[in-house]
């Protein structure tokens, strides 16, 4: 017998459809493949910016979540006792007039008594603007609790943010190092560069307690305690103060390092000292005189004092040459010793200066200043959750950027770079709006960046004007919401009671709540007239997540693939440095089941309760559905959701709607992209040719040059009220903390979580997003959860050996907020006082049509329930509710969490369930029920009953 | 045809970069869709308490204890290496296991395959798994199916782990050709075969990790001695370098 | 590796069966008439219900005949021509012994070699498999031909019968004694599996997959070292010393039946063992061996 002989040209399908994935964040295109209409093969899409042909665990298993059972197939209505998951299935009809029927009243009479949040949304500018046009002030994303520290660190100091706003220069970086980075937004672009620096031998440094993934394979790791990377940082920086080795040409042109600082006692300490017209100022070096920030040949005088004034840079340099910034004096409680910060700060130095580089490409500033060519610090940063889940993170991310700035390396070759829409400063972005007027829109969009305690959104007598609190003294800067206070806030009626709570993809009654039984409880109690405390929710989500058998009216989503989407320039686009770039998506397949794309129904909605912008002027639908909104939606005239293809198909960026754009994009790989020209692609927030290749695409009106802000005056004008100036003027108890988390250069304190540590809890406590995995949304796709079903509490082998742990036991892990009882296992490669564990595996029983006895719903479990969204009760905070969050953003501090870790004998917990434990929810009507015979008989059989 | 070639042509297979893979598990499921799309791989109680199913690339996480220095994370991608002498070949007694001539490639014919599970005995790195529902053999094929698929686009022509692998940690060519970038990759990083005493003389190579710790570069000197000139004088003495 | 009870009762059953022909061929026990119908059954019986159970370890039987494809190569296909070659050539010889037809011994002499050699074909399927370092000795075929020598021995009633008996138990002892060292004289390890030896010392971090696969299922079979002690023990007692004991005790042919019975026990335990304690190197990527 012979070898076989093969078809090798064998065709893979009958049909490629370009879409854009949906299975995390980080939005790749991919090609599905179809046999009969049948999606048979996902692959990522070569062309595609973001992914350029490569495909995560997650979007290749794509195809696995199109097929879930756990689908919803139609509208449903409550029927039995909130959290029990009876339903009946209704008409799309009933369910709209339903939702019309309690929201319209609201909307006549007290708007803000529906609070709109969306959770892992992607048209964020669609449900902003539909939550501005209804008129009520309470609407925010997920943002909160996901990543407002990074962004608004970001923005506020160099108008741009880590995340996946900006990225290394991948191709010319030569030392790349990563603070509290691990899988995450930006997830195949990060790849993508590691890989790209691996491939030439470039080195990576990460700074993280916990050494997996990028960690895993950097050139060095610095197993850092939790929430002292901002004192580690800040000791980098009194490292190169020490030794001058800091970029003061890069300071003294592109910083606010040189404008004088008001030395004078009184209301106006701290901010700039401002001239006639009322603009901050420098000394020109060659004159010694005042001189304009933004004039052509002015050489500012860093080290400049005028009339008992002094620069910026004096103020840095005597605050970061304080000895308590010095390694040996941060050491111990960074867990990294001083040695190897200073020898840190010496590779970033001698990479930043020794070996820099420099591009031949001439450019002209926004000052009229003529440039040669661009020179590079090839040293890179890149920081997420790490940094952003702690009550310091606001600062901390301030303090890298800071650091980033001092070795000159932001938007210079080789170093870190934006992208499109930014760099965009605090000054072009809107502030916050809220004032509410029965019948009518908000007069702005709900989330902006604050400039001073002018901007807060207050009521008349001081009281937040936002369910969540948002803008408030006790977060001034929470440009994304604060989403995870929202279900408390509202169960409290604190600032005040709420009639409709209206959530999109947020799994509120699960893993994105901290606190999570707690808040399950909030969601079911009832006030002394017998009815729900928080008496309406209506719930979008594509699946049967924990969150549906919280609601009392769902809106079935689509899957991704059967839906129309736009990643929008006004939203989260998909630029890269050297390009901008927004996506689609559309249905390659059609659903088979009574489900609709939310945001068509949303537009229905809208167009139902006769909110501006989504009628016509006879009072019918403005629009048919999300397509064509997204085609013909004008945010500013000739500005609408997608840049490509405008106008006669040959306009981008601005021009006027194409009935043919969907079409175009279709053809184009669900894609468009605008490229920045070669003499604009560096030292963009400076760059004359950069700014108006900005205004030409839309992305603003005039050009926005500013200066990177070492020195934040909006941060000063909250201290100033903190001291006691101003007419706006904080309640007591937040005076101190202002006064500390505002101070207006970047600094360090110590995260919240760390007072626990005086009541017996040590230990600090992360959670990881594993590779594979996203949120909860894995859990139900059948490759997805082979490879990551089950999880285990790392222990480090400190605590593990002290307590004699072995392989398969348990440890019961308590902090100030709950107890739960866990599978541990040993993890040498962490840091010696920290624990962790992956996030969202656990699921709770009955949810996601998953078995009762599955991995997940039996010994999987989630940190949340640890975590309190509150601070303790303490005497400072005068028994007021505070939020366990960042005092400056509002950010949910995760990261913070202490606890103590107890290790649990056989005898006392019998093995295979987590605790806490919980009831199984009801299984809602859903695509795979049909195949749940097997299960429903198990329950019967009392086999998969709850305890 | 369970008798080995005593040469290939040309000799197909992957290196797999130890230093560049972060464990994301890309190619775990690029692998398993492909192949299922092509020739399916089943699972069985996909959304129960057991599941399990049939996979032909798995991604293992190893914790290294590492003298003088921090314990590290190694990921470690797993999949038929297409050994020379493929003991998993000379097993089979129907012959649905084959060597390639052309290039190597090591398949399964599956209309032959009585499902005795010899081969995946035989096989010392764990690169066989049975289809349960099937009832036949499966492995990795290096996309047979792809490589010179002439429907695909030509860059499209590597295994759809390789196209597909975030970090370019996984790279495809002929180990024959010294001049082919797997070959230049083994000979630069030291490229390694898996358990070589088994004597199965493996196709596929692995990268090791590289060596990891702090930089060389030289200590910083203090500009001046601060705490005798204060604030002022580094100020004076940093900004005349201006 | 996973004693899956098709393979355990397949080389259990084929072996006593194939043992007992090859002293029937050869003339070591000849009866006739009906005792020889009953006797020649008896082997049969044994060997094709034997390989009977083998099939059940098949995931796609309908190719079986194929099998017989790769005898230049494969253990298993020389087992299947040898298996059949056997059977089909002792069969005259059976019915010869039956029916009283006086074919020439030689034949049935033969046979009797070529059912040794299916035997020994049947020990090769396991002996070959380097990745089971335990098999993978000179010791396994000589377990398997004693312990089918010694069951035809016993089956045949030979005089010699009680030695052979203790002579399993020796080979046992042996092989278990030169077993337990296999897997660390094969010196590999979770470092060589992974050539992480070169950096350090690994140990898993995270397995590949929490699910289960047809690897863990089939290859890593771990049995607590109390539980194969006292099989072991049992094995001994119940395939060796017992039958021999009894053997030389007069109690006639019910006392054969119980030694070949307690053999047979006796040889199903060791069988069990055999598989259950042999470890795949496989198993070192999932820390299996630590």
């Amino acid at each position: 017998m012979g070898q076989p002989k093969l078809n090798m040209s064998k065709p893979v399908s009958d049909e490629i459809r370009q879409t854009t994935c949906y299975m995390c964040a980080c939005r790749c295109g991919i090609n599905v493949h179809l046999k009969a209409g049948t999606v048979t093969y996902i692959e990522g899409n070569r062309d595609h910016p973001i992914n350029k042909g490569v495909l995560c665990a997650k979007g290749a298993s794509g195809i696995m979540q199109v097929t879930a059972p756990s689908r919803l197939r139609a509208p449903l209505r409550r029927v039995g006792p909130r959290g029990s998951g009876a339903y009946e299935e209704i008409s799309w009809e009933e369910a709209l007039q339903t939702a019309v029927a309690w929201m319209k009243p609201l909307r006549e009479t007290a708007p803000e008594k529906l609070a709109f949040f969306t959770g892992r949304d992607q048209s964020q500018s669609l449900t902003g603007w539909w939550a501005q046009n209804f008129g009520t002030p309470n609407y925010a994303a997920h943002g909160g609790f996901c990543s407002v520290n990074m962004a608004a660190g970001g923005i506020y100091t160099i108008g741009g943010a880590f995340w996946e706003f900006g990225q290394p220069d991948w191709d010319r970086t030569k030392l790349f190092v990563m603070f509290g980075v691990a899988e995450d937004h930006d997830s195949n672009p990060i790849k993508i560069g590691i890989g790209k620096l691996k491939a030439r031998g470039a080195r990576v440094i990460s700074v993280n307690p916990i050494r997996t993934g990028y960690s895993a394979v950097a050139d060095d790791w610095i197993g850092i305690t939790p929430g002292t990377d901002g004192l580690l940082i800040l000791s980098l920086i009194h490292c190169l103060f020490e030794a001058g080795k800091i970029d003061l040409d890069y300071l003294a042109q592109w910083t606010n390092a040189p404008l004088l600082v008001n030395g004078a006692e009184g209301a106006d300490k701290g901010l700039f000292s401002r001239n006639a017209e009322s603009q901050p100022f420098v000394i020109d070096r060659t004159s010694g005189h005042p001189a304009p920030w933004d004039g052509k040949g002015v050489q500012p005088d860093l080290g400049a004092e005028w009339q008992g004034n002094r620069t910026v840079f004096r103020h840095m340099a005597e605050e970061y040459l304080k000895p308590e910034h010095a390694p040996e004096a941060v050491a111990a409680r960074c867990g990294v010793p001083a040695a190897r910060i200073r020898a840190l700060a010496a590779e970033l130095a001698e990479v930043a200066f020794e070996q820099a580089i420099t591009l031949d490409r001439p450019w002209t500033d926004f000052r009229g200043n003529q440039h040669n060519g661009m020179p590079g610090r090839p040293v890179s940063f890149h920081a997420m959750r790490g940094i952003s889940a702690h009550s310091n993170g606001f600062q901390t991310a301030r303090a890298l950027h800071l650091l980033q700035i001092v070795l000159g390396a932001v938007e210079t070759p080789g170093s870190y770079r934006l992208k499109p829409p930014y760099p965009k400063p605090v000054e072009a972005h809107p502030t916050p709006h809220f004032v509410t007027t029965p019948g009518k829109p908000l007069t702005g969009p709900h989330l902006g960046y604050v400039r001073s305690p002018d901007d807060l959104c207050l009521l008349p007598d001081g009281s937040p004007a936002r369910i969540d609190k948002a803008f408030s003294w006790e977060n001034p800067f929470s440009a994304h919401g604060l989403m995870h206070m929202l279900i408390p806030n509202a169960h409290a009626g604190d600032p005040y009671r709420i009639d409709t709570l209206f959530l999109y993809m947020a799994n509120m009654a699960w893993n994105s709540s901290m606190n999570s039984a707690a808040v399950m409880q909030m969601l079911t109690d009832k006030g002394a007239d017998g009815e729900y405390l928080i008496p309406r929710i209506i719930y979008s989500d594509a699946y049967a997540s924990e969150m549906v058998a919280y609601a009392d009216l769902i809106l079935p989503d689509t899957t991704y693939l059967e839906r129309h989407d736009c990643i929008s320039l006004l939203d989260r686009p998909i630029s890269e440095p050297d390009a901008a770039g927004d996506a689609i998506r559309w249905p390659v397949v059609e659903p088979d089941r009574e489900v609709r794309c939310f945001q068509t129904v949303l537009l229905d909605l809208g167009a139902r309760l006769g909110l501006p912008g989504m009628v016509t002027e006879d009072g019918g639908p403005k629009f048919k559905d999300y397509a064509d909104y997204i085609v013909n939606h004008q945010r500013r005239p000739g500005v609408g959701p997608l840049m490509g293809f405008r106008g006669d198909g040959m306009a981008t960026g601005r021009g006027a709607p194409n009935p043919d754009q969907m079409q175009r994009y279709i053809d184009n790989g669900a894609f468009a992209q605008a490229h920045v020209p070669e003499e604009a692609a560096f030292m963009k927030p400076w760059n004359a040719a950069y700014q108006d290749w900005a205004v030409k695409l839309g992305l603003y009106e005039s050009p926005q040059p500013y200066l990177f802000s070492i020195w934040s005056e909006p941060m000063r004008r909250f201290q100033l009220a903190a001291e006691g100036f101003g007419p706006r003027q904080p309640p007591d108890h937040l005076r101190d903390r202002l006064r500390r988390a505002m101070h207006p250069l970047p600094i360090w304190y110590a995260p919240f979580g760390d007072d626990d540590a005086a009541y017996g809890y040590p230990v600090h406590a992360l959670t990881q997003r594993p590779m594979d995995m996203y949120h909860s949304w894995g859990s139900q796709n059948a490759w997805l959860r082979q490879i990551r079903g089950r999880n285990s509490l790392y222990l480090p082998t400190k605590i593990w050996q002290a307590q004699g742990f072995q392989p398969g036991d348990w440890a019961r892990v308590s902090s100030r907020a709950g107890v739960i009882t866990v599978p541990v296992a040993h993890m040498a490669a962490l840091n010696e006082n920290t624990v962790w564990t992956w996030n969202a595996i656990g699921k709770r029983k009955g949810a996601w049509a998953l078995s009762t006895d599955a991995p997940e719903a039996t010994t999987g479990f989630l940190l949340n329930h640890l975590i309190s969204e509150l601070l303790p009760d303490t005497a400072s905070n005068g028994g007021v509710r505070l939020s366990n969050s960042d005092p400056v953003t509002g950010q949910a501090a995760w990261f913070d969490q202490r606890v103590r870790v107890e290790r649990v004998a056989a005898a006392d917990h019998a093995r295979g369930t987590s605790e806490p434990a919980f009831d199984a929810l009801g299984d809602p009507p859903r695509a795979g029920a049909s195949k749940n015979f097997r299960r429903k008989f198990l329950d019967l059989a009392g086999k998969g009953t709850p305890r | 045809m369970t008798a080995l070639p005593q040469t290939t042509e040309k000799k197909l297979g992957l290196v797999i970069d130890l230093d560049t893979c972060v464990g994301c598990q890309a190619c775990v499921t690029a692998c398993k869709g492909w192949n299922d799309q092509s020739h399916g791989l089943s699972d069985q109680d996909a959304y129960g308490a057991n599941p399990s199913g049939t996979f032909l690339n798995r991604v293992h996480s190893y914790q290294v204890a590492v003298p003088d220095a921090p314990p590290q994370i190694v990921n470690f991608p797993r999949s038929c290496l297409h050994c020379e002498v493929a003991p998993c070949v000379t097993v089979c007694p129907t012959g649905a296991s084959y060597k390639r001539a052309e290039d190597g490639i090591v398949l399964v014919n599956e209309d032959a395959c009585i499902g005795c599970g010899l081969c995946a005995w035989a096989c010392p790195y764990g690169a066989r798994e049975m289809d349960a529902d099937q009832g036949v053999m499966k492995k990795c094929t290096l996309c047979v199916d792809r490589i010179e698929n002439e429907t695909l686009p030509e860059e499209d022509r590597e295994p759809a782990c390789v196209r597909t692998c975030p970090t370019n940690a996984r790279h495809f060519g002929d180990f024959n050709d010294p001049e082919s970038k797997v070959s230049r990759l083994v000979a630069d990083r030291g490229g390694y075969d898996l358990m070589p005493d088994m004597g199965t003389k493996p196709t596929n190579k692995y990268l090791p990790p590289r060596n990891k710790g702090p930089g060389t570069a030289s200590p910083l000197a203090p500009l001046l001695d601060i705490k005798a000139t204060g604030v002022a004088g580094w100020l004076d003495r940093m900004l005349g370098k201006i | 590796m996973h004693p899956a009870p098709s393979v355990i009762l397949f080389s259990t059953l084929s072996g006593l069966g194939f043992g007992f022909l090859a002293f029937l061929g050869a003339g070591l026990l000849i009866p006739s008439g009906w005792a020889a119908f009953f006797l020649w059954g008896l082997g049969y019986g044994l060997a094709l219900s034997g390989l009977l159970a083998a099939t059940f370890h098949l995931g796609n039987p309908k190719n079986a005949l194929k099998a017989f494809s790769q005898w230049r190569t494969s253990w298993l296909s020389r087992e299947a021509w040898a298996s059949v070659a056997t059977l089909l050539i002792l069969a005259p010889v059976a019915l010869s012994d039956w029916l009283g037809l006086g074919l020439p011994r030689i034949i049935g002499v033969v046979g009797a070699m070529l059912a040794l050699l299916t035997v020994f074909t049947t020990a090769m399927i396991y002996t070959q498999i380097k990745a089971v370092p335990r098999w993978q000795q000179t010791l396994t075929p000589v377990m398997f031909l004693t312990f089918a020598i010694a069951g035809g021995a016993l089956l045949s009633g030979q005089a010699w019968a009680p030695l052979a008996m203790l002579a399993v138990g020796g080979i046992l002892l042996a092989l278990w004694r030169q077993g337990d060292g296999a897997f660390a004289k094969a010196s590999q390890t979770m470092g060589t599996a992974t050539g992480l030896d070169r950096l350090g010392t690994p140990t898993v971090f995270e397995p590949a997959h929490t699910a289960g696969n047809y690897l863990m299922r089939e290859m890593i079979h771990v049995v607590g070292r109390k539980h194969a002690k006292k099989l072991r023990v049992l094995a001994l007692i119940l395939a060796s010393a017992m039958p021999a004991l009894i053997l030389l005790l007069p109690l006639g042919l019910p006392g054969l039946a119980v030694a070949a019975l307690l053999h047979l026990a006796g040889a199903l335990a060791a069988r069990w063992l055999f598989f259950a304690e042999a470890e795949h190197v496989v198993g070192l990527y999932y820390g299996a061996r630590d």
